[in-house]
């Protein structure tokens, strides 16, 4: 029996060898598509520039407020001026998309781990265990997402950016599980699957070393662009009011100035900053992951 | 036809539990909220054996599923409590907004379809044409831009550099209700913020009225037709759209889970005064009561929207019942 399984792995690795792995072909493809390419390099760079600089900057000095300077214009000292607080505008500017993007990442790892798993589950087992799950997700997604998470958000005990991204996590997890879920449906019905279970691998082991890895690539893209999605609801939600807590800046709590009028009409420097950056960035990550799409599906390729 | 009963039944079945289960949910979140039905009418001098048989005598010390049947009873009667803020019947305040948001939906809806039908006829039609890439560049764009920082940069531009709209309200005030100015106030008012959403709104149906049309113009039947000798505009007409706009006109269902947290942001950006933004006030001032009324309201709309899309989709497309 064990010697069976060591053949076994030992063709896994020859072919894998052989043919080109997930990533070069993830590679080859971006580099083909300028777009993409550019989009990449650009978010490599803004992530590198943000999570540096934010390491010398004083997030207690960017965020204390400053009577004596409210609602300065962009001068030598404060590039992008000031807010109603008198805060510096581009330290802000900084922190926030350092904050917006850290969230982003964290609540799609987070629901595309519950996401997978549910699936994973899902599919495999199939029947009425799927279809008693399915019922289950069904009725999330039809959940009015934006105010049962507003609610949740207002009555947490103790908000924190832990509770928010959970609160969020709880509600993203759907779309990514449906996903996996019809993957392994199909995946399940495939020799191997059936070649492991009389070789009496337990579900959990097939699940996890054999069905996921081969679904890597679907959810690579998908988590990607996810990424992007989650940064607009995070912004969206915290122009709201109801993202991050207040003494943490994010792209969304700048925005939010300009529900002010005066702030809309007459200080566009407060404001205008924040929503390229959010534009730029849900784009930049959506060519990755469109690029990414393509290279999972071999027709499309242009790499 | 028979199918398609079964199909509907089974539909309306699975709703029941979901209706149920968001219920629970929602009485939950009420439950959680900090202060009960009493804490918005107390009266300081009050003494607290006073207030506890006032508590006692309204139910708030049975078990929770007492009180749940209670609640639910209560809301079939229409009554959801008292909106500590306004001092009315929260069922009456939210009739007030109801006018306000249903007609902004309803305008959004109209020109959601009025932009992207033409649209992804135009893109379908002529694929990989100037008109086509410049429609698909801005399905792109718009797929990945937020509402709100749209109609932000609209009521911006609009509203306040070119002036061609109101900045925020729902009619000029003073006008009298029922006359033509009135309505045309109205109108003017919600006009700009339905802009903001259908725009944002239409890339979904655009892009899948592209790809339909492309799909259905390489299949068998396109080729007879052409072969009959059909013009253009009848193989589109005819036989193209016939199987791709019905499936479209069943999405308004769907939409309405869009329009729901589109009027969230859109209210609160132009300050109009809606159910959005009665809910978004009603969280900030801590009268729950309202917040509460309204998910489950909002909730209940969007199980009602998805089964209505549902049947409609099944009656125009019998595959969808086998599933």
């Amino acid at each position: 029996m064990e010697k069976n399984v060591a053949v076994l792995e030992e063709t896994e690795q020859t072919e894998e060898s052989k043919s080109p792995t997930g990533f070069s072909i993830f590679w080859r493809e971006i580099v083909r598509d300028k777009l993409a390419l550019i989009s990449l390099i650009f978010l490599v760079l803004i992530s590198a520039f943000v999570y540096g600089i934010s390491l010398f900057m004083n997030q207690e000095d960017i965020v204390t407020v400053d009577l004596f300077s409210i609602h300065q214009p962009p001068s030598s000292d404060f590039w992008l001026g000031t807010d109603y607080g008198g805060r510096d505008v581009f330290g802000q500017l900084i922190i926030g998309t350092r904050n917006s993007l850290s969230i982003g990442i964290l609540v799609t790892l987070m629901s595309g781990a519950i996401g997978i798993l549910f699936g994973l589950i899902a599919g495999y087992f199939g029947g009425t265990v799927d279809n008693i799950m399915m019922r289950i997700l069904d009725f999330f997604m039809v959940l009015p997402f934006l105010m049962i998470v507003i609610v949740f958000v207002a009555i947490v005990p103790k908000y924190s950016i832990i509770s928010f991204s959970l609160i969020m996590t709880l509600f993203l997890w759907m779309g990514i599980a449906r996903l996996i879920r019809s993957k392994a449906l199909q995946e399940r019905e495939l020799d191997y699957i059936q070649a492991s279970k009389t070789m009496g691998s337990s579900n959990f082991k097939i699940m996890m070393t054999q069905m996921l890895p081969n679904l890597s690539s679907i959810i690579i893209v998908n988590m990607t662009l996810n990424l992007a999605a989650n940064i607009g609801i995070e912004s969206g939600l915290s122009f709201l009011g109801f993202g991050f807590p207040e003494d943490t800046p994010s792209l969304g709590t700048l925005l939010s100035y300009a529900t002010n009028p005066q702030t809309l009409e007459f200080r566009w420097w407060i404001w205008v900053p924040p929503a390229i950056l959010i534009l730029v960035l849900m784009l930049a990550v959506r060519n990755v992951g469109e690029a990414l799409k393509r290279a999972t599906d071999a027709r499309q390729r242009r790499g | 036809m028979n199918g398609m009963w079964k199909f509907t039944v089974r539909r309306i079945l699975i709703m029941i539990p979901q209706v149920v289960l968001l219920s629970i949910l929602v009485f939950i979140m009420a439950k959680m909220m900090p202060g009960d039905a009493l804490s918005g009418l107390m009266d300081p001098n009050l003494d607290p054996a006073t207030l506890e048989e006032l508590r006692e005598k309204l139910g708030l010390n049975d078990p929770w599923y007492t009180q749940y049947i209670h609640w639910i009873g209560d809301l079939f009667h229409g009554d959801m409590g008292e909106s500590f803020r306004y001092k009315m019947p929260v069922s009456e305040l939210i009739g007030q907004r109801m006018v306000n948001t249903f007609w902004l939906s309803l305008v959004t809806l109209i020109l959601i379809y009025l932009i992207s039908v033409p649209l992804g006829i135009i893109s379908g039609r002529y694929n990989d044409s100037l008109l086509d890439q410049a429609i698909t560049g801005y399905t792109y764009i718009g797929f990945a831009t937020p509402l709100f920082i749209f109609a932000l940069v609209l009521l911006w531009i609009f509203g306040f550099q070119f002036g061609w709209f109101p900045t925020g309200g729902s009619v000029t005030p003073g006008s009298t209700p029922g006359t033509l100015d009135y309505i045309s106030s109205k109108l003017y008012h919600l006009l700009l913020p339905a802009i903001s959403m259908a725009l944002i709104g239409t890339v979904g149906t655009v892009q899948y009225l592209r790809n339909e049309i492309i799909d259905t113009k390489q299949k068998d039947f396109i080729l007879t037709a052409r072969a009959k000798g059909a013009s253009e505009s009848r193989v589109y007409n005819r036989h193209v759209l016939r199987n791709s706009l019905l499936p479209i006109a069943a999405f308004f269902g769907y939409e309405i889970t869009g329009l729901i947290s589109g009027t969230v942001f859109v209210e609160s950006i132009y300050t109009y005064p809606g159910m959005g933004q009665l809910f978004l006030e009603s969280i900030t001032t801590r009268d729950y009561s309202v917040a509460t009324a309204l998910t489950l309201l909002f909730g209940i709309a969007a199980i009602l929207g998805t089964l209505i899309s549902d049947i409609i989709l099944s009656l125009v497309d019998p595959r969808i019942r086998i599933k």
